[in-house]
């Protein structure tokens, strides 16, 4: 029997906490951690809560596994924030705003620094998952760092992506800009006490009638001649209809009502096949990030640094392009690797 | 990619004083030294700061009194994290402790005790200290 599967299996938090611990420090365990652990994953139920910094994420959070909580459901977290770039310390303060449920039976929360990785999420968030997952979690929240526009891998992790937002950002251009508003399954309008939360609602609302985007509006897709797209999915035209909220995380208004809509969102991408498609998307776009990890570190090992040093001095002298030295290299890594 | 370990800190404000700028002081310099520091805010109980070191996984815990219940709740935490089987993780306290406290804080386990005028380079580099002896 797997060393990790058994560990992982009794669940206990301090174990749980320090295995996630030494994911998140060593690729090698996360490595052996996914090979034991993959089989037996994809029981969790996980929701990804992204938005603007400020717009409520971690008191939404909060109430959501409250409530889920007290449905009886056990619920785990794992809240990221940034790396500082310049020293790689970071202030991880999502547990501020989640006091209410510290502490409770059945509730694990994990911080978790995003060390320059730039989606939204850290490398090591999937593995956390995955251990999570096996170790019986029913519901798996997911707040990514303060995001602006680009910081869409959530959704590539989520099954439900919250997109939120407050009152009084940005204008209705904002809302037709590519990005963050084309991976919501829902949008949220926190802070919905605000007056100017109504304006924010209509806009994006009048930016969901505009129409979805052609091909598949969930993660960030990869172009088409990808090899690894396959054609049968390339458009799973949604019929999801994707509902605007509004809540006030701060006071619990409107929780109920969003978890009924999980729920239904959740029965929608089971019934319609959805689930799997988008199970289908994750693998294409997870192999292909550790088969480009793979082809770097193989043409790190097989090229020397001097080798390296010399392009890369030829490219700043003017005397080759970066493309052409970036095809050579590969070229000579792969004559020596395979 | 990347390997290294990271250091991970837990700053925390058991009890009841409402006055968290040391704490988030203190939360700052160990971000600017490379750390990753866990803030959980203010009003916390003791189980609530040992249920968060454990599920957190830290390296060291920083606690921060200014209300002068340190000799009822740091008892309390130091026994928790015995009974957690944490009891090799550091603990540094901060805020206003009176002198003739020290000795029996120590006496309890607690690494170190800083009081008003310490300097931040002071604080980091017995936090730094430590960690590099684990």
């Amino acid at each position: 029997m797997s060393e990790y599967l058994d560990k992982v299996r009794q669940g206990s938090p301090r174990v749980i906490a320090r295995l996630i611990t030494a994911v998140e420090n060593d690729d090698d365990v996360a490595q052996d951690v996914t090979t034991e652990l993959y089989g037996y994953t994809g029981k969790s139920y996980i929701v990804g809560v992204t938005g603007p910094p400020g717009c409520g994420k971690s008191t939404l959070v909060n109430e959501l596994a409250k409530k889920f909580n007290d449905q009886g459901k056990s619920v785990a977290v794992i809240a990221v924030d940034p790396s500082s770039p310049f020293t790689g310390g970071a202030l991880l303060g999502d547990r501020v705003r989640m006091s209410e449920i510290a502490g409770r039976e059945g509730v694990y929360i994990r911080s978790m620094a995003s060390r320059g990785t730039l989606g939204g999420l850290a490398q090591a968030t999937s593995t956390a998952i995955r251990i999570l997952d096996v170790s019986g979690y029913e519901i798996i929240l997911i707040e990514t760092v303060g995001a602006g526009q680009a910081e869409v891998d959530i959704a590539s992790v989520a099954h439900t992506t919250l997109v939120v937002e407050a009152p009084g950002g940005g204008d209705e251009v904002q809302s037709i800009k590519a990005g963050i508003l084309e991976i919501a399954d829902i949008f949220i309008v926190n802070k919905a006490d605000r007056p100017s939360s109504l304006q924010t609602v209509r806009m994006l609302e009048m930016m969901l009638q505009l129409g979805r985007p052609p091909v598949s509006k969930h993660h960030a897709s990869l172009p088409n001649e990808n090899p690894f797209q396959f054609q049968q999915d390339l458009n799973p035209s949604s019929q999801w209809q994707v509902p605007v909220m509004k809540t006030v995380a701060i006071e619990g208004k409107g929780i109920y009502e969003l978890i009924d809509k999980l729920k239904e969102h959740q029965d929608y991408l089971v019934n319609t096949g959805e689930l799997f498609e988008r199970e289908l998307q994750r693998s294409r776009q997870e192999i292909e990030r550790l088969l480009q990890n793979q082809i770097i570190s193989r043409s790190r090992h097989s090229i020397l640094a001097e080798e390296r040093d010399r392009f890369v001095t030829a490219v700043a002298r003017r005397e080759m392009d970066p493309y052409a030295a970036a095809e050579q290299l590969f070229e000579l890594a792969n004559s020596r690797s395979f | 990619m990347i390997g290294n370990r990271q250091p991970r800190i837990l700053i925390a404000k058991p009890g009841l004083d409402g006055h968290d700028r040391g704490a988030k002081v203190i939360a700052r310099a160990l971000r600017d030294a490379g750390m990753e520091v866990i803030y959980t805010g203010l009003r916390q109980t003791p189980e609530m700061i040992v249920n968060a070191a454990l599920q957190e996984d830290v390296d060291a815990i920083g606690l921060s009194i200014l209300s002068g219940a340190h000799m009822t709740l740091l008892p309390r935490i130091m026994t928790l994290l015995v009974e957690n089987d944490m009891s090799e993780t550091p603990v540094f306290v901060g805020g206003i402790i009176p002198v003739e406290d020290i000795p029996l804080l120590e006496s309890l386990g607690i690494t170190a005790v800083f009081g008003p005028g310490s300097s931040l380079s002071e604080i980091t580099n017995i936090f730094q200290e430590f960690l590099a002896r684990e």
